[in-house]
């Protein structure tokens, strides 16, 4: 069990390494780069703005019901919904919501090439189909910081309307809360984690898409593990990014 | 001309392939046919560079595939058209764009220099009018015409085709199956079919080998099938009874 494991993570690491070599001619991949910007980010704004938005509202309606306390400050509110939002939420938990949304798309179109041949056919007439099919990927993915920050606007506009329009504090107890003990590493941190999470959400379900055997109903299998093995990834990986990044 | 020596594949414990030798010869449609877990694909396969076998060697034109550098190897593979048996296209694509694929990737021609060989490609298989439809808007004979102009955009020196005729109706399958042929005598390339559909061999099989058990069983023409006494291959292709009044009516001349 444990060598099957190391296998595939050694599996996983000379992927990368073929992903780079023999490049696709750039006029084809250029296009190939926009369809996943296309397919990746800009198809998955919806769903993140959705999310964020009302997810930020709960933060912000939790944090005003939980603060039970008269002389604890209203601005405690915007404080702690902008904390979470910009520290997890924003950064790991959409990550997590991706890794179903995006990381299910990138396994089962992969894993559909696979299983009717396609890819076989790309190494057939000689294309490195790992590079053609995963690289372009892992370049849309450099945009996935530009989601995470929109995610962190709405976020925190989420939980402005929420704590404002539903009476738990004034707009400008929630701003102050909001400009109060601004760290900006907060920010860096939070790109940081974006950054590597959006390599893993693209290479993770690759690796299971086009490593898979079987047919349609493998498919299915091949997206829910991958779904699994990123969510995990990004946890633990979150867990210590934050130990090397936040403490000292 | 593709000759194959000594070839033999595993998987796990299972010997696919036991030591096939044969010569697959430059402007005939060679055929390799037998039952299924024969080990006919796992030749193609093996022939294509998909699977790697542990011992023989497999030469095109004189150059040993397992000699080649990767450069080597990637530069041979832009001289081979592959017929898929599901076709294989690519269904983000149209008609035109996955027949203008190959071009696309490996020639630095313009847009319209592509589009004219995609023309003419597709006018070889007569598919001019689907050039913008979508793999999933025409049909099962129609996507192994596109596969077969796609095959051959590249003036490919060899053309493999893994099961052409599956899932079609006869009509479209000897199509096919004399498209293909036109095709390899046109353009004197190597083609390898595997098949078992015995339409196939009848049809166009210039040159036949018999798998069974993984070894090479027999080999020769489609007329010299009529006059063998293999048992193997008597009892593989006669096992229909059409092809029994067949061979007797043949034998009586």
């Amino acid at each position: 069990m444990l060598i099957r494991y190391l296998s595939q993570i050694g599996k996983y690491f000379l992927m990368w390494k073929e992903i780079f070599s023999k490049q696709t001619k750039w006029s084809v991949m250029k296009g190939l780069i926009f369809k996943e910007i296309d397919d990746l980010i800009v198809g998955s704004l919806g769903i993140v703005a959705f999310i964020s938005f009302f997810v930020g509202g709960v933060v912000a309606i939790q944090t005003a019901l939980n603060l039970s306390n008269p002389l604890i400050p209203k601005y405690i509110i915007g404080f702690a919904t902008k904390q979470s939002v910009i520290l997890e939420f924003a950064p790991t938990f959409i990550s997590i919501v991706m890794a179903g949304k995006m990381g299910s798309f990138i396994t089962s179109s992969i894993g559909s090439m696979r299983v009717t041949e396609q890819i076989d056919a790309l190494e057939v007439m000689g294309v490195n189909s790992l590079n053609y099919l995963v690289f372009p990927k892992l370049i849309a993915v450099l945009l996935y910081p530009f989601l995470i920050g929109i995610s962190m606007f709405l976020g925190i506009l989420g939980g402005y309307m929420a704590s404002v329009y539903g009476g738990f504090a004034s707009s400008s107890d929630f701003i102050d809360g909001i400009q109060r003990e601004f760290v900006p590493f907060h920010i860096a941190y939070a790109f940081i984690k974006t950054f590597i999470f959006g390599l893993l959400l693209a290479s993770i379900p690759s690796f299971h898409g086009y490593y898979m055997k079987g047919g349609a109903l493998e498919v299915g299998k091949a997206s829910t593990v991958a779904f699994v093995w990123t969510s995990v990834t990004i946890i633990l990986v979150n867990y210590i990014l934050t130990q090397l990044l936040l403490t000292k | 001309m593709i000759e194959v020596r000594n070839l033999e594949k595993s998987f796990g414990e299972t010997k696919i392939l036991k030591g096939v030798s044969a010569v697959f010869e430059t402007g005939k449609t060679n055929l390799i046919i037998g039952q299924s877990g024969s080990g006919k694909t796992v030749l193609l396969k093996s022939l294509l560079g998909i699977h790697s076998p542990e011992v023989g060697t497999i030469s095109f034109d004189g150059r040993i595939y397992s000699e080649l550098s990767s450069e080597e190897k990637r530069e041979l593979r832009t001289e081979i058209g592959m017929l898929f048996q599901g076709s294989a296209l690519f269904d983000s694509m149209t008609v035109a764009e996955n027949v203008g694929f190959p071009l696309k990737m490996f020639t630095n021609d313009d847009g319209n220099k592509i589009q004219k060989r995609v023309d003419f490609a597709l006018k070889r298989v007569n598919l001019l009018d689907s050039n913008n439809k979508l793999p999933s808007e025409i049909s099962g004979g129609m996507q192994k015409r596109v596969a077969i102009a796609r095959a051959i955009v590249n003036n490919p020196k060899y053309l493999f085709c893994d099961e052409p005729n599956s899932g079609l109706d006869p009509n479209t399958a000897t199509l096919i199956d004399n498209l293909i042929k036109e095709i390899t005598e046109e353009y004197n390339i190597t083609t390898v079919l595997n098949t078992h559909d015995m339409n196939s061999v009848m049809e166009i099989g210039e040159k036949i080998i018999f798998l069974k058990n993984g070894l090479k069983e027999w080999e020769g023409t489609k007329e010299e099938i009529f006059r063998t006494d293999n048992v193997a291959i008597v009892e593989f292709v006669y096992s229909s009874n059409l092809f029994k009044k067949v061979r007797e009516a043949y034998l009586r001349g």
